[in-house]
């Protein structure tokens, strides 16, 4: 009762709104015209070209760092109990506390970072990177220092985007790491040794056993993450709240920023429902690429 | 070959540079996780000039513990924390409750389009919470629930995830158990409380980790809902309180290490628990 009343009906009562003109009262049907409206919004572009780039920030690096922690937390290493609870420490601390933490750090004139890399002398303390207020491009910034001006599409994700995806990634892996800890712990080891006495090294033995049969974990991983990745909301409303000039704010903020400070209800259903469709579009993307790939026991 | 040499029991010298390899990379992962806690702490602890100060130090020169005094004499975070507390341990003991009996319906009970409803509600897993937080907000405001406890608590009190999970593991316990307990005159509550549930603590214990750690660390939802302080929990008044804070980013780090304090001494208590728990949310059941 209480999912359908809060979590199924509501599906319905969203494509309702969105046909909609809603501000803070419901007030008439326009049919299509907010869908129309949103597919030609210069705003919801861009968050969602930003989401995109937060998604291909995100998953890849995290899932890939955290088998590599995995693989290595397998062997019977003296205090890996002790790495897995420092490893998982962040995905159980809650994410606004680590956002406000890591926002002083990346404090471009006070923050540690910035200390640093100009103690190693990886930056200019004249001009030293701007982090969560830099809305330039990484590869535009990149570029400039050989003094050469890349066009707008090839400027990249911010910089602002990178410092926030960054954070994402140290906030996910110890999810990752446990669930692949738990995949290997399910691979009956007979295999492992029975390709070793055959003669294959390690690196073969991970390539032609461990790492076919570790897929289904892999693969629920990257599809559970793409969805998380998809909705990220949280450090970004502490860290930036969008900013700098928009590159930060994914297309969740964007929903929260119409629909809740603007008050365009039904226009903000309206892009909560093609986030859904583009987020079901990946997830059947990703089954596709799967199947085949992917190998059962 | 290594691996040869091994299973003969010979002492082999690239397993132990393997392994001196592998302690190198994770201390030096190690650090950079605990980076973030350990300068939160060392944060909250110094003056806001020392805070401030170039080079940074690593640790306060003087331990200002009054920090935490103005951090709970500025904002009512005592009120915060007992927000988080109440709505967590409602919603979790509410997700236990609805899920388990829903999860014994659809393992064990036969009714009208049941398998139906079972795939509306994994249905509901799919969908981001985006779509639903709109018209939510507004049923909210039918109902009159804005700015209530039951706005912050209800609708969380079920779970699609929880009632799969439970579902599978009831379907593990053999159905002769189940018709040996109804022959002996046991209601189906009866069989649900002291047999199905006894034998489904890891399942339970998976679903009461999530359901708490999703109701302390929410956002989003309850800054919606709620617009006065005394209905705060402690992620929103942390966020509010990080940008009125501004520059004061010592007091910022105060109120931030106030906030994570109980879930980390939860979670170094019940470790175990917590990570086997999690693990088990990405099995295949």
């Amino acid at each position: 009762m209480l999912i359908v009343a809060f979590h199924f009906a509501p599906v319905f009562y969203a494509l309702f709104i969105s046909l909609h003109k809603w501000s803070l009262i419901p007030e008439r049907f326009v049919g299509l015209s907010n869908y129309v409206a949103v597919l030609r919004d210069e705003g919801f572009h861009q968050s969602l070209g930003v989401t995109i780039w937060y998604v291909l920030g995100t998953v890849p690096f995290a899932i890939g760092i955290s088998l590599v922690l995995a693989l290595m937390l397998f062997q019977p290493l003296a205090g890996r109990g002790i790495y897995r609870t420092i490893y998982f420490l962040p995905y159980v601390t809650s994410v606004v506390a680590a956002a406000v933490v890591w926002t002083w750090i990346y404090n471009p004139r006070y923050g540690v970072l910035n200390y640093v890399l100009t103690r190693l002398g990886l930056c200019d303390p004249q001009s030293p990177p701007q982090w969560l207020l830099e809305p330039r491009g990484v590869f535009e910034l990149a570029l400039s220092n050989f003094g050469v001006q890349p066009p707008a599409w090839a400027a990249g994700p911010s910089l602002a985007l990178v410092a926030v995806t960054i954070m994402a990634v140290w906030n996910a892996i110890g999810f990752n790491m446990i669930v692949f800890l738990a995949g290997l712990g399910s691979i009956p080891k007979e295999l492992q040794e029975a390709a070793r006495i055959d003669g294959a090294d390690e690196w073969k033995v991970f390539w032609h056993v461990t790492f076919p049969l570790l897929s289904p974990t892999t693969f629920f991983l990257f599809i559970v993450s793409t969805i998380r990745a998809f909705q990220a909301f949280n450090q970004i409303y502490v860290m930036t709240r969008g900013g700098p000039m928009g590159t930060t704010r994914t297309v969740t903020m964007y929903i929260f920023s119409r629909f809740y400070e603007s008050h365009e209800v039904g226009y903000g259903a309206a892009v909560a429902i093609v986030l859904f469709l583009i987020i079901l579009g990946f997830t059947l993307l990703q089954f596709r690429f799967a199947s085949g790939r992917v190998v059962y026991q | 070959m290594s691996a040869k040499r091994r299973l003969e029991g010979g002492f082999d010298i690239w397993i132990w540079i393997r392994r001196a390899a592998a302690h190198l990379v994770l201390m030096a992962g190690g650090v950079i996780m605990l980076f973030p806690f350990y300068w939160m702490l060392s944060t909250s602890l110094k003056t806001q000039a020392e805070a401030q100060a170039l080079p940074p130090t690593l640790w306060p020169t003087s331990m200002q513990w009054g920090n935490f005094a103005e951090v709970f004499a500025t904002v009512p975070m005592a009120r915060y924390l007992l927000n988080s507390f109440l709505i967590a341990v409602l919603v979790t003991i509410g997700t236990l409750v609805t899920s388990s009996l829903a999860a014994h319906a659809f393992a064990r009970i036969e009714f009208p389009g049941r398998n139906v409803i079972f795939g509306v509600f994994l249905a509901t897993m799919m969908i981001p919470f985006e779509v639903i937080l709109i018209p939510d907000f507004i049923l909210m405001h039918r109902l009159g629930w804005y700015n209530t406890y039951a706005a912050l608590i209800i609708p969380w009190c079920s779970s699609a995830f929880a009632i799969f999970l439970l579902r599978q593991t009831f379907m593990t316990i053999p159905f002769e158990l189940f018709e040996a307990s109804l022959l002996d005159g046991c209601s189906h509550l009866r069989y649900l409380v002291s047999v199905a549930l006894p034998l489904a603590v890891p399942a339970l214990v998976t679903v009461g980790i999530v359901s708490f750690l999703g109701s302390w660390n929410s956002l989003l939802w309850p800054l919606v809902v709620t617009d006065i302080p005394e209905l705060r929990p402690v992620q929103v008044g942390l966020a509010y309180f990080s940008t009125e804070a501004g520059t004061k980013y010592h007091l910022a780090a105060a109120a931030a290490t106030v906030s994570i304090l109980p879930i980390v001494l939860l979670y170094l208590v019940a470790q175990r628990q917590f990570v086997e728990g999690i693990a088990r949310t990405g099995l295949k059941t």
